[in-house]
């Protein structure tokens, strides 16, 4: 099976302290250190354990620039076989909508029997594999938490509310966003990576995908205007004093509010 | 003014929260017009959905079909896309179905696309101002949304407060002729219900919650103490239950349970609006974080900047002793 | 005419002649001892490259110390009398048996009399007696450490009692051959040779005295032809059990690894520049092993000590050292068998050895401080990490924070331009300027702060009591500051060699540009790490090191304690006076040897009342692990820290000293889990220093 998964490079929430900057407008970016996104990594590593159970490659697609073909370095490291880059000056200021495209685009240059994406990133939005499915008219699933492969089609299952799970057959070529939790990723080191150093990585711009003027300007609908922390309102009374008296505070309110007996 | 749909999410015959909180929502968008609700289904719980809904939306658009009796998102996007005009706002609530329909019906009804927002501030000509959160939920950002050929948004579960609506006296339109074939890529086949663990959570009045704060598996114990001493059951976020501290059955979340008890011990809790989005009926929420800037400081009444390894020991004997 | 009795040479075996048949038994069972030794060494020709043959006289006085002087065997004391006594007997009985051996293939007399001969006859009872009561100590008292836990098959008492056997038999075979010979020459007239009182051939004699001439002569021939079938049968029995070991100790001994603390690097035969070649790192198959290594498997006397001592194996982890290496063992045994092909080339983790089982060593070197056979065990865990971070099997709970060392060189993942910040302290920048050198000169020492004491709120109380302490004896120091990263001692010791490598080259350059003669540090790991890790480094010491010195020379004066101490109870009030005991660090005690300078610490402060737990010194009980084994969650029963803190409880201790951030933290938890807040507390030598130094 030939399976493609869209990755992303992003700062990562667990190794940066998201902070305004002094303007008040963006986070403060000096500081930031950033990789692929987590929950791309639980993509990579289920696509992997197909492949390792029913032969295929995966292949590792990102948009971005330079900075962002570390990325798919990492994730070559971690056993996928190829890497690709796209990226053209025009590309800059997409929306998911502009990236779906752009994947899009990319996607029907080849030949991909499923095609994976992380949960969400860090802006939390969740799109770009429902989008992309879309454009490509693929069926789609969300939040995917089991995939077994059949003949032509795939039995998946998909996290709903209450711990439930739904059970569904998909048609392949499909689209499907994978939940975190899903597997344990393995782990890569610098090693790994070192490893891939010298592998290439092919880059497609604009003209190669046919993707002209129709991913940013004009067509960008959604723009995020700047970041902020919300004025903090009321919030909680915080309770002060020393320990002992804030246990006295609390078990006193606790048994106005019918928590203790 | 573009017509606003209002996607609803119903079980059982019953039609979801959400609704309501979509209703709040279109209002912020425009206040002049009720918007439609849209109810995909078939037979009886479709039908009982669609009356129960009279009393809050001008106009309830039906969409019945054999193919529809289960809310498969793939199908339900095709039968809205034949149905829903073109350049219309809809709103879906944002959670484990909306998140499934909603980027692909925005494709294919070529609108705009603003998932998660939790504020609304208006019109400024043909484009809607929103509020989203991005880097999970440690910073907002002002969204402008070109909704001139239309948008699909989605709309995070508790934003909104409902707003009470004297009956809208609406009236209950068959859409269903509309749809045209329906194609069935992606096939349902069954739920399997979450392993029911020892202990219902939904039914404690009083519950101590524990979140990614609590470091260990070892700790759990000190916890459970405090729960025991309370009465109460012990319960969690998803982190914990990822890292196998604690059952499936014990998650408080959007992807767990919801639960209504009159009062919740938030320890060691962030207060992430996964989690917050499973806990309804505004407890009496104490919050316990050794970061005074966590997240659920906004949202809890009473609030104790301590480690929770240390001060939960020493609330537990306090309430022994009594 | 004194006939004699028939000598074993000169007589009829069964229509064989003596001679003919030791010969053939001698000549035979050399053969086969020599292809089953032969068979047991062709794995090693396998194994990867192991450098041994270095610092000959080195290794000679630890042969002499460890091998002849059996110096390790004490530690537990019956076990250990009982083996010395049977190690010098069968030296002494060496020659003796040997010309034994011989007597039956040749003409020659009987093996050396005189006074030898009387000390081999003392020697062989002392054996047999030896023999005897560890044969009932195994097989009736059956001593814990012994046992076989289920999941690693069936006991190995009869292993054990089966040589105990072969023992006796020999010593007895051979005591009534020469009983046997000494009556019959008493009753015929000649002179018996002399055996000495109440030695087995004495007594053995006695039994014989109404024995007719013609059994005598049976016995006689019958007790040689006994010992020596005995004999060869032992002898090719010794490679096929633990007691391979009567063979290969001398050689395990001589070849032991000589630089404690230090991690082999990943190949001996290649340099640091060219690792980038080596296609695979690490142990995953069993000839990934070093030559010594399998050795060492070899050795293994199954005496369980080790695991005895092992803190993973006390609290319930998965790992017991004397299985990790018996299963080696039997692995070896399975797959190259005596005759057909060696099947070699099955992966060791999901084989015999499971991943949590080698992920739950702290590294502590309690093993190897135990075993007599000085056993090396920490070298082949971190090659079997190796094995697996090659392989990308490494747990969530330990990628997260190897990540963050990768990204924020600390494994909290917290910037690094705040791993100085902990000096701005506010009380404490008043009082006390801590230089910075942030890649610049100026100090004369550095202080290493290392990742936790830098980052982590309570443990940098440490970093400002070390710092205070060095101000107030006007030592010129700084810290590194936020060019410091982390010292990578533990990345080291869980497998990732290429992040331990740029961790080890970044902090090399920022000491080197930084111009400092030596170095000083709060951390145990970070003092091996920069003593053994690290190369050409100015040298290093850690701080209880420096305040041993300075209080001895009379720059540090400390103060008394209060009549009534209040560091045990939180509350304040006094109840009798605070018992103290220091808690020996791993990385600073057992691989280092530092035991005393603590001490001699805290024997400085008047009115100090210092106890010893059962377990101190190399016998240290680990606290858990430091560095990335703060992140890893094992499978156990219960916290190492807890134990430790039952153990400094019994002791009748109520304050642990430690001298190391790993240790507090991981004595603060147990504290609390131990449900013994109010009762114990724990502290760091340089946090009481500083108190008592005001």
């Amino acid at each position: 099976m030939e399976i493609l998964v869209c990755a992303r490079r992003v700062p990562d929430t667990s190794e940066n302290e998201i902070e305004m900057n002094s303007a008040g407008n963006d986070i403060a970016r000096d500081d930031l250190v950033y990789s692929v996104n987590e929950p791309d990594n639980y993509a990579v590593e289920e696509a992997l354990r197909i492949v390792e159970r029913s032969g295929g490659n995966v292949t590792v697609v990102t948009v971005g620039g330079d900075d962002d073909e570390e990325i798919l370095r990492r994730e070559m490291a971690m056993g996928a076989k190829h890497g690709v880059l796209l990226s053209d000056q025009s590309f800059s200021g997409a929306d998911g909508r502009g990236i779906a495209t752009i994947l899009a685009a990319f996607v029907t240059k080849g030949h991909y029997d499923l095609i994976l994406t992380g949960v969400q990133a860090e802006d939390g939005a969740a799109q770009v594999g429902g989008m992309l499915a879309a454009l490509l008219d693929y069926p789609f699933a969300s939040l995917v938490d089991s995939i077994e492969t059949l003949e032509g089609k795939l039995k998946i299952g998909r996290e709903i509310e209450g711990g439930n799970r739904e059970i569904y057959e998909i048609d392949l070529p499909c689209v499907l966003s994978i939940q975190t939790g899903i597997n344990e990723p393995r782990y890569v080191g610098m090693r790994g990576i070192r490893q891939v150093a010298s592998v290439p990585i092919p880059t497609f711009g604009a003209a190669d995908l046919g993707v002209n003027g129709n991913v940013t300007g004009a067509a960008v609908k959604v723009k995020r205007l700047d970041y902020f922390v919300p004025p903090l309102g009321k919030g909680a009374e915080m309770l002060k004093g020393d320990t002992a008296e804030i246990v006295g505070q609390l078990i006193e309110l606790l048994k106005a509010k019918g928590g203790l007996k | 003014m573009a017509r606003i749909f209002a996607y609803i999410v119903h079980k059982g015959g019953v039609a979801d929260d959400s609704a309501a909180e979509l209703a709040a929502a279109a209002g912020k968008i425009d206040a002049t017009e009720s918007p439609v609700a849209v109810v995909t289904g078939w037979g009886a719980d479709c039908d009982a959905v669609c009356e129960s809904l009279r009393a809050s939306f001008g106009e309830v658009w039906k969409i019945a079909n054999a193919a529809l009796a289960y809310p498969n998102a793939e199908i339900v996007r095709q039968a809205l896309v034949s149905v829903l005009p073109s350049g219309s706002l809809v709103l879906i609530p944002h959670a484990h179905f909306g998140t499934d329909l909603a980027p692909g019906l925005s494709i294919k009804m070529d609108a705009a696309y603003v998932p998660d927002v939790l504020g609304i501030e208006g019109m400024d000509g043909a484009v809607l101002k929103l509020v989203r959160q991005e880097f999970d939920g440690q910073v907002n950002a002002h969204v402008r949304c070109d909704i001139s050929t239309g948008a699909v948004i989605t709309i995070r579960p508790g934003a909104f407060k409902p707003v009470e609506r004297t009956a809208a006296g609406g009236t209950v339109v068959d859409k269903s002729a509309a749809v045209g074939a329906l194609t069935a890529r992606r096939r349902y086949l069954e739920t399997i219900a979450a392993e029911t663990g020892d202990v219902d959570i939904t039914r404690y009045p009083v519950l101590v919650s524990i979140g990614r704060g609590i470091e260990e598996q070892e700790n759990v114990a000190i916890a459970q103490d405090l729960a025991d001493a309370l009465g109460a059951a012990l319960t969690c976020s998803r982190p914990v239950v990822d890292a196998k501290w604690m059952e499936k059955s014990r998650q408080v979340g959007s992807s767990g349970q919801t639960v209504k008890p009159k009062v919740y011990l938030a320890c060691g809790i962030s207060g992430s609006f996964q989690h917050l989005a499973g806990i309804k009926g505004n407890p009496f929420m104490v919050a316990i974080n050794k970061n005074p800037k966590a997240p659920i400081f906004r949202v809890a009444d009473v609030g104790i900047a301590a480690d929770i390894l240390e001060f939960l020991p020493e609330l537990t004997s306090r309430i022994r002793e009594k | 005419m004194v006939e004699a009795i028939s000598s074993p040479s000169q007589a009829t075996f069964w229509f064989i002649h003596g001679r003919v048949l030791f010969w053939m038994v001698n000549v035979l069972g050399s053969a086969c001892f020599a292809y089953i030794v032969a068979r047991r060494l062709t794995p090693l020709l396998r194994g990867q490259r192991d450098i041994r043959f270095d610092r000959p006289l080195v290794r000679l006085g630890r042969l002499l110390q460890f091998w002849l002087a059996q110096w390790r065997q004490p530690r537990y004391l019956t076990a250990g009398i009982i083996h010395i006594l049977l190690f010098a007997g069968f030296m002494i009985l060496a020659i003796h048996t040997v010309s034994l051996v011989a007597q039956g293939a040749s003409n020659h007399p009987a093996a050396p009399g005189g006074l030898y001969g009387a000390i081999a006859d003392y020697a062989a009872t002392v054996v047999f007696l030896c023999a005897v009561i560890a044969a009932i100590r195994r097989g009736i008292f059956k001593p814990s450490r012994y046992a076989v836990p289920a999941k690693y098959g069936k006991s190995h008492t009869a292993e054990a009692l089966l040589v105990l056997a072969f023992i006796a038999i020999l010593m007895v075979s051979d005591g009534l051959f020469e009983a046997s010979g000494a009556m019959w020459q008493g009753q015929h007239g000649g002179t018996p040779e002399v055996l000495g009182p109440l030695t087995l051939g004495w007594v053995l004699k006695g039994a014989l005295a109404s024995v007719p001439a013609a059994q005598l002569r049976s016995l006689h021939l019958g007790a040689y032809l006994i010992h020596d079938l005995t004999f060869f049968v032992f002898l090719c029995f010794l490679p096929l059990g633990k007691h391979f070991h009567v063979v290969t100790s001398l050689f395990t001994l001589y070849f032991a690894k000589l630089d404690r603390g230090a991690i082999k690097p990943v190949r001996w035969d290649v340099p640091d520049e060219q690792l980038d070649q080596v296609k695979s790192f690490g142990v995953k198959t069993f000839s990934d092993f070093t030559w010594k290594h399998m050795l060492d498997f070899y050795s293994c006397a199954d005496c369980g000590r080790c695991s005895d001592q092992c803190p993973a194996n006390a609290v319930g982890r998965p790992l017991s050292p004397r299985f990790f290496t018996i299963k080696a063992r039997d692995y070896s045994f399975q797959h190259s068998p005596m005759w057909g092909s060696a099947h070699n080339g099955q992966p060791l983790i999901g084989g015999i050895y499971s991943e949590d089982e080698i992920w739950s060593c702290t590294t502590c070197g309690a093993c190897e401080a135990e075993c007599p056979l000085l056993i090396e065990y920490i070298d082949k865990i971190v090659d079997l990490r190796r094995g697996m971070v090659d392989d990308g099997k490494v747990p969530q709970s330990l990628q997260k924070p190897l990540k963050a060392l990768e990204s924020r060189g600390n494994p909290f993942g917290k910037m690094e331009k705040k791993r100085a910040d902990w000096v701005k302290a506010k009380d404490f920048a008043q009082d006390c300027k801590v230089s910075i050198l942030d890649g610049g000169h100026g100090a004369d020492t550095l202080y290493f702060v290392d990742s936790i004491t830098s980052f982590d709120d309570r443990m940098q109380s440490i970093g400002r009591a070390t710092a205070r302490i060095l101000h107030s004896t006007g030592e010129n120091f700084g810290i590194l500051g936020t060019v410091e990263k982390d010292s990578g001692h533990d990345v080291r010791r869980f497998g990732e060699e290429t992040l331990f490598m740029a961790l080890r080259e970044h902090n090399t350059e920022a000491i080197k540009a930084s111009g400092v003669q030596r170095i000083v540090t709060s951390d145990p790991h970070a003092y091996n790490a920069l003593q053994h890790d690290y190369k050409d480094m100015p040298p290093v010491e850690h701080i209880s090191q420096v305040i041993a010195r300075k209080v001895r020379a009379g720059d540090i004066q400390l103060n008394p304690l209060p009549e009534s101490n209040a560091y045990g109870n939180g509350d304040g009030n006094a109840v009798g006076n605070d018992v103290y005991t220091y808690h020996d660090p791993c990385y600073l005690g057992r691989h280092n040897g530092i035991y005393d300078a603590p001490r001699d610490v805290l024997d400085a402060i008047p009115g100090l009342k210092r106890v010893e737990m059962q377990r101190s010194r190399d016998r240290s009980f680990c606290c858990g692990g430091g560095g990335l084994a703060l992140f890893y969650e094992p499978k156990e029963d219960q916290r190492m820290g807890v134990k430790r803190v039952q153990m400094a409880a019994e002791a009748g201790a109520n304050v642990i000293v430690t001298a190391c951030p790993f240790c507090l933290v991981n004595m603060e938890d147990a504290i609390k889990v131990a449900g013994m807040e109010g009762k114990m507390t724990a502290i760091d030598l340089t946090e009481l220093v500083e108190k008592q130094m005001r």
